[in-house]
């Protein structure tokens, strides 16, 4: 199962390093959100810096939104699903292994809208810890419940449209608990910040144990 | 492949087999509906007339025998989209699946009935419609995720397609209910600790109605319930049917064409424009 999850890990990894759409596409669209939202909140009220941990998260929910349509484009041309399928690749495995993918990208997102809210919004980054947890099991979050809501959309013709609308509400605790999280770290309070961590974690290993065991059935219909 | 062809299979002999509905109502029906419309009826004279105003809350009060009763009923038909989308996974029972949907669909009807009265109890107790309560918050994230559920449902495809991935939704509905419901409520508690609900004090007349409420919104659920089982039902035996009609009507034309030597069909041709 790891070996195949790693298989298919590297293989949509490949498929960016030389595709790049993330980096193209999805990465400055994360910074366009940035640049829109100092357009909706006026800078000089301090507005942006107070909301950094929200407008953040909601920044990487959008755009790993696209990040997940994209994993799910790859498979859906030249019949690469029955492909798959026909691969002999452990469910479980290309279950976890999209996840991996999904969660290496995002990363890299977070990172560089870390800096660009720091930046931008001119919002000092401390509590480096939970800063670094919060990013890790958020992201986790996200890209369980993502990949799991994102076979169910694939190959519709309404894919696009339908995958926020299943996966958003799901998320919910994830942008809560996150910019909680995020809240309790730039304010210095770290404390109050790793309850929500530990939520965000049950969040995940949730979703995660649900792929697992759901994506078998799932990859054969259709 | 083998999937579609089994659950197609799957569903024939059940059609054929069990006396499955063959209209919209039954003799069943009938009743529960004039029962529900006699329920109703009372109710509304019980809630405007026989029970007195609350004394802190006026005649606001009244909206709760409706309110309480249909958000309790949500929660029921969403246990039952659960439970009807893990039967159908793991039997491919047709039957299970179509209460998972009807489950669903009066779930989202309620869950809207109990935003509206809810609000509408709000303004005059709070002076606004919304306050991002934790209840309120958690019964709206509700109503999306039934609206998620039911997107998926009423796809645009194969029906083994639909049932599938609306039953893995409908699978984690419950699951996802209460973790945004957990989630949401630690989230509110956090900032602010006075909940505002609808505690009020009720006794003799006042309880009586909320459980009379209860009985008629648990006739309106069954009634529905039914009905929109049934309708599913047939919907998808003419969406069978239909196809099978086609086919039938298009192979009879087939063999019409092919039958007549090519003289007599080019002169009936003619013969009627």
């Amino acid at each position: 199962m790891i070996h195949d999850a790693l298989l298919v890990a590297g293989k949509d990894l490949r498929l960016e390093a030389r595709s790049r759409v993330a980096l193209n596409q999805v990465l400055p669209f994360a910074l366009l959100v940035l640049v829109l939202f100092a357009f909706a909140l006026d800078p000089d009220r301090g507005l942006l810096e107070k909301a950094t941990p929200g407008l953040y998260w909601i920044a990487v929910l959008f755009s790993g939104l696209l990040a997940l349509q994209r994993s799910f484009a790859v498979e859906a041309a030249d019949g690469n699903r029955d492909a798959l399928r026909l691969s002999g690749l452990d469910p479980a495995g290309i279950y976890l292994g999209k996840v991996l993918a999904v969660s290496v990208q995002l990363l890299v997102l977070e990172v560089l809208l870390l800096i660009g809210v720091a930046v931008l919004y001119s919002t000092h980054l401390g509590g480096w810890l939970l800063l670094a947890a919060t990013v890790l099991v958020a992201t986790a979050g996200i890209a369980a419940a993502g990949t799991l809501y994102g076979v169910v959309a694939a190959g519709l013709r309404v894919r696009e449209t339908l995958l926020p609308l299943l996966l958003l509400p799901v998320l919910a605790p994830v942008l809560i608990g996150s910019t909680r999280a995020f809240e309790a770290a730039l304010a210095g309070t770290p404390s109050e910040g790793w309850p929500w961590v530990g939520l965000m974690g049950v969040f995940a290993v949730l979703y995660i144990v649900a792929g697992v065991l759901g994506f078998g059935p799932l990859l054969e219909e259709s | 492949m083998t999937t579609e062809i089994a659950s197609g299979n799957q569903g024939s002999p059940a059609k054929a087999g069990v006396d499955g509905p063959t209209s919209t109502g039954s003799r069943t029906t009938l009743v529960l509906g004039i029962l529900t419309l006699l329920g109703f009826a009372t109710l509304g004279l019980m809630a405007f007339v026989v029970t007195p105003p609350d004394a802190n809350q006026g005649d606001a009060v009244r909206i709760i025998y409706v309110h309480v009763p249909s958000a309790t009923f949500a929660y029921m038909g969403c246990f039952l989209t659960t439970l009807g989308s893990a039967i159908y996974l793991w039997k491919k029972s047709q039957w299970w699946e179509l209460v998972a949907y009807a489950g669903a669909e009066i779930a989202a009807l309620l869950t809207a009935v109990t935003l509206l009265t809810g609000m509408l109890w709000g303004r005059p107790t709070w002076g606004v419609y919304w306050i991002w309560d934790a209840r309120l918050t958690s019964t709206a994230m509700l109503m999306l995720l039934l609206l998620g559920y039911l997107a998926v449902r009423r796809l645009p495809a194969d029906y083994s397609v639909r049932a599938k991935r609306a039953s893995i939704i409908g699978l984690l509905l419950v699951p996802n209910v209460v973790i945004v419901r957990e989630s949401v409520n630690w989230w509110r508690t956090l900032h602010q600790t006075a909940t505002i609900g609808l505690h009020t004090k009720m006794d003799g007349i006042m309880l009586f109605t909320l459980f009379f409420g209860f009985v008629v919104i648990g006739l309106f659920f069954t009634w529905l319930l039914i009905h929109r089982f049934r309708v599913a039902w047939l919907e998808e035996q003419v969406a069978d049917q239909g196809l099978d009609a086609a086919i039938a009507e298009r192979r009879a034309e087939g063999t019409a064409e092919a039958e007549p030597t090519l003289p007599s069909h080019l002169s009936t041709g003619e013969a009627t424009p």
